[in-house]
């Protein structure tokens, strides 16, 4: 083993660790420095989720991807920021500060996986790894001007991310290039059987740039109502793009989508009451005065160590999933769930592709967005293929009001690969 | 439609607290969440999600685990290599 100096200016503050000195092994990544987001293990390193409730919590162990970088020889040059738990989409929801938009301080970099991406965008790290639940990797790839790849669900193992809504969230890649996201991608792929979740679907691929009879949908809900006529622009010229080199498009539509973010925003809550009840002051955390009673106790520790957002998307799962509630609220988002992937796999007998804007507007302004229901519909373009479980990835396609624009390529189940290839030919006709 | 009783209930049952500072503006956006996913009552059929995957479970047999120091190191109470909580009854 050898090591590394790694000491970045992190004037935008996207880490919240940094490994000074991380050692390394040979192989594939050997000796590049890979930032991890704060919701995955890391033995020996403190990892937190942006939360008070984990401050100073070191895992005993490494989560199943951490160990293949290691394998593979990267240098874990430290942990990023993050909206706590991942509840969020600003990176703002950090209980130690938000991360600047390298690209414009005044604005936020995206989130949940906000550090991730201004630590590729502001030079610190070539490629990092993010999580996404409802579109935190493609969200903040998108404001940044970087490329995030959300996996095909079950392709990455989820062994030691610390859970948020478990049936919506996949660990993938994110970089300066659709070949770094790609290289990242073939080391963290495959099976684990730690999760039981996990296929056995290694990603083995080198990104090819021909897309000649390549088919793309579009889908008319991506540049519909709510969407910023600059945003939409940019990304009808970039699609424009593919189709100078062979690819078709075809008009679409979801009709799902109506429901898509009532039924993301439910779902998502019902895991996360149940998901952070662990956290209790008990087995970690900040301690538990155990003089009181369980419930007085517990309340103490969890009113003063979790953050607004997260009692409040506990709060609504609680309430979602409580006795007379359930059949209005849970079962019909799984209704609604299922009907978004049948629309996706009608589309898809089709097309090869569905491609459009990732967010509908660009990167907000710090503090912008007060009220918690305009920030959940800025996820409406990302939500879909967490719903669905396909991939999807965001890459940079052009700017408006001179911020980056992200262009969204999502797939079939398991076809990562042409996902990527249809990136890697837009990134190489345009650089 | 939730009324401030309503959010304090969940609130127990959550067992996240809640101040009286906040209990307000907690129920004024619990309501205009909810109100938004009441698009979900248009929602027609039964039914629920399907996955290709079968669930998975491992033989019932002894493995390696954690040291017990390696699993004490974060917790905050401790009384004789054990992790102390609080009292149930």
């Amino acid at each position: 083993m050898t090591s590394i100096a790694f000491g970045p200016d992190d004037r935008y503050h996207a880490f919240l660790t940094v490994c000074g000195k991380p050692s390394h092994g040979a192989g594939k990544l050997a000796g590049v420095p890979v930032a991890v987001k704060d919701n995955i293990s890391t033995a020996g390193i403190e990892t937190t989720c942006a939360s008070k409730i984990l401050k100073g919590y070191v895992p005993p162990y490494d989560a199943h991807v951490v160990g293949l970088l290691k394998q593979a020889g990267a240098a874990i040059a430290g942990k990023t920021n993050m909206d706590e738990f991942g509840m969020g989409t600003t990176t703002e929801n950090s209980a130690f500060g938000p991360t600047l938009n390298p690209c414009d301080t005044g604005r936020v970099p995206g989130g949940s996986s906000g550090g991730s991406a201004a630590a590729i965008a502001g030079g610190m790290v070539r490629m990092a790894l993010g999580t996404d639940t409802g579109g935190s990797i493609r969200c903040p790839a998108a404001f940044c001007g970087i490329v995030g790849l959300k996996p095909t669900y079950g392709r990455v193992s989820r062994y030691g991310l610390i859970a948020y809504a478990n049936s919506l969230e996949q660990i993938g890649p994110m970089g300066k290039t659709v070949g770094d996201v790609s290289t990242l991608m073939s080391v963290i792929a495959g099976y684990d059987r730690h999760d039981s979740t996990s296929r056995d679907k290694p990603y083995a691929h080198t990104p090819k740039a021909d897309i000649k009879g390549l088919k793309i949908g579009i889908p008319e809900e991506y540049f519909g109502k709510g969407v910023d006529s600059g945003v939409a622009e940019v990304v009808k010229k970039a699609i424009g793009r593919l189709e100078d080199l062979g690819a078709t498009t075809v008009p679409c539509s979801i009709p799902s989508m109506e429901y898509a973010l009532a039924a993301y925003y439910v779902t998502c809550t019902c895991e996360a009451s149940s998901n952070l009840a662990r956290f209790d002051g008990v087995r970690y955390g900040p301690a538990a005065d155990t003089k009181k009673s369980w419930h007085d106790a517990y309340q103490e520790v969890r009113s003063a160590a979790f953050g607004t957002e997260v009692r409040r998307r506990i709060m609504l799962g609680t309430f979602a999933l409580s006795s007379g509630y359930y059949g209005k609220y849970y079962a019909k988002a799984q209704v609604a769930r299922e009907n978004v992937k049948k629309d996706f796999l009608r589309i898809f007998r089709d097309v090869d592709v569905i491609a459009g804007p990732t967010m509908p507007t660009i990167a907000f302004r710090l503090k912008e967005k007060s009220d918690p229901l305009s920030m959940y519909l800025a996820d409406i373009l990302t939500v879909p293929a967490n719903l669905a479980g396909i991939p999807a990835i965001s890459l940079p396609c052009g700017t408006s009001e001179g911020m980056p624009v992200g262009l969204q390529i999502m797939g079939r189940h398991f076809e990562d690969e042409r996902v990527i290839d249809v990136a890697y030919a837009y990134e190489q006709a345009v650089s | 439609m939730v009324t401030e009783k309503d959010v304090q209930h969940i609130a127990e049952l959550a067992d996240v607290g809640i101040g009286a500072g906040e209990l307000g503006s907690f129920t004024h956006q619990f309501n205009a969440i909810l109100e938004y996913f009441d698009i979900l009552d248009r929602v027609e059929g039964t039914g629920g999600v399907t996955h290709e995957l079968y669930n998975i479970l491992r033989e019932d047999e002894v493995e390696p685990s954690l040291p017990q120091d390696d699993v004490l190191k974060n917790a905050p109470v401790q009384e004789d290599g054990f992790i102390k909580a609080p009292r149930v009854m």
